[in-house]
């Protein structure tokens, strides 16, 4: 009955399903070699909106919106909402959820948010406290850079180690039990249900990282940490897993991640990768690679939903990893804390 | 037990330090002469132009260096400058341009948050330790100047 393993991991009795997703970017991701996996491309950064954070917020609104039509579920069949995004006070999820009127849960963990959300919400469905749950996260570059970084207009030269925050938003429905559509006939070969098997929520690691045009560095350690852990608890090595795809170290901090794990004794990781490596072409000058809330969200319910459901992946370990830190926090001569949390998914037969 | 982590922070600080990509100095230092040298050089001949059109040179000085203004504000505008320095560097940032984008810049995004505490409280939010700073170093070499005349 325990379903704790080790002493981080959490294995589900009945796996909660993903039912589906929907997800929404910017021009730029439109524009990258995911562009076939994303159900909508904004035409430019505003979308219509007077600001970005109101074009943020409707991002994540039609996320959700969508994702409940696309799969015909009844709004008030959903018990949770937990979304969150990388803006002060998580505003633009508390903004986008005014609407649906289902209970909220906002969630941080900057961005390795979706995958916190997603074992959240697997947890409050094992657990038997929900039967529909709504997980969803954004960013904005824009909104982004006028938080974190300068004016969106101002000029600097970007040192090679910054990350794009990425514009995007995605959702996905969790489910206890039963498929969605339950008459739906489901071929033979093909997968009967994409689901959240195990859980492994880690702590925050600080190894003294301060530089905020380098988050890779600060995550690495605690996306290293989780997945150590994750192996021990479960007996299991990377060769279990078609694919562990972290999201989002950069090109350096994957680099990072493979030299730590290397040091542990985990040579062979030919299966990992990274959603913010993934996202943009080397030719996007985005130099390191995405980042932010929405680019873990929009490459999980785009193109790793789609890769389950095929079955070209059948087992995949999705750690978010999330660089905790703030403007100010940063000035006044802090570390950046780390943190890494992993979901494994798998695509199942019934 | 748990499997740790095998690194120590100091050991993980030279990890990073190896694989930080270097940035291209030649190339960067180049783009910077180029685009910085443009820029002055097309203020110089807008100075030259207006000697021409028989200003005198001290007047001629100041219009060029509020044309300059004027370009780097409109470039700003229209969200080209960002461009300009990403290319150039400190070839952009110097020159009296740069400094009309790091005040326009501002002014632009902040808008949304209205004239007085968007506007008018950020639009320094750059340009503002510069001014302080120039104005700091000016005090002190005034006091040098003056000990040592």
């Amino acid at each position: 009955m325990n379903k704790r393993v080790g002493q981080k991991t959490v294995v589900f009795q009945n796996p909660p399903e993903i039912v589906g997703g929907y997800n929404v970017v910017g021009p730029k991701e439109g524009q990258g070699p995911l562009n076939a996996h994303f159900d909508y491309v904004l035409p430019d950064t505003y979308n219509g909106e007077k600001t970005w954070e109101k074009t943020e917020s409707s991002m994540i609104e039609t996320a959700m919106n969508e994702a409940i039509k696309k799969h015909n579920i009844a709004v008030g069949d959903i018990d949770y909402v937990l979304a969150g995004d990388l803006l002060n006070q998580i505003t633009t999820s508390s903004y986008a959820v005014r609407q649906i009127g289902r209970p909220f849960i906002g969630m941080f963990g900057a961005c390795s948010t979706m995958a916190l959300a997603t074992a959240v919400g697997a947890m409050l469905i094992d657990g038997g406290f929900a039967g529909k749950v709504l997980c969803a996260t954004s960013s904005h570059h824009d909104t982004a850079e006028r938080q974190f970084r300068m004016p969106t207009e101002h000029g600097n030269q970007r040192p090679l180690t910054a990350q794009w925050t990425v514009t995007g938003a995605g959702c996905l429905i969790l489910s206890a039990g039963q498929s969605a559509q339950p008459d739906q006939a489901v071929p033979t070969g093909q997968p009967a249900k994409i689901c959240v098997t195990a859980a492994t929520l880690g702590g925050i690691l600080d190894y003294g990282q301060k530089d905020a045009n380098q988050m890779g560095a600060a995550m690495a350690p605690a996306v290293a940490d989780t997945l150590l852990t994750h192996f021990y608890d479960l007996g299991t090595s990377p060769e279990a897993y078609d694919l562990i795809v972290s999201g989002d170290l950069g090109t350096q901090g994957l680099q990072l991640l493979k030299e730590l794990l290397g040091k542990s004794g985990f040579h062979t990781l030919d299966n990992l990768q990274d959603c913010g490596c993934m996202i943009y072409h080397a030719n996007q000058d985005t130099h390191a690679g995405g980042s932010g809330c929405g680019c873990s969200a929009v490459v999980l319910s785009g193109y790793l939903l789609d890769h389950l459901r095929k079955r070209d992946l059948r087992k995949i370990l999705f750690i978010g990893s999330g660089s905790l830190h703030s403007k100010e926090s940063l000035l006044q001569g802090e570390s950046i804390p780390g943190i890494g949390h992993a979901v494994v998914i798998e695509a199942l037969d019934k | 037990m748990t499997r740790q982590i095998k690194v120590t922070p100091q050991e993980f600080a030279e990890m990073n330090k190896k694989i930080r990509p270097k940035p291209k100095l030649l190339r960067n230092c180049f783009m910077a002469f180029v685009v910085g040298g443009a820029i002055c050089l097309l203020a110089q001949v807008l100075i030259n132009v207006y000697q021409y059109l028989g200003i005198g040179l001290k007047e001629a000085v100041t219009l060029g260096t509020v044309s300059m203004i004027l370009l780097g504000s409109l470039l700003t505008g229209l969200g080209l400058y960002d461009g300009i320095v990403a290319l150039g560097g400190a070839g952009g940032i110097l020159p009296v341009t740069g400094f009309a984008n790091a005040m326009v810049s501002p002014a632009m995004d902040y808008k949304k948050e209205g004239y007085v505490l968007g506007v008018g409280a950020k639009m320094f939010s750059v340009a503002g330790p510069v001014i302080i700073s120039g104005t700091i170093t000016a005090f002190l070499l005034g006091v040098l100047s003056l000990l040592f005349r």
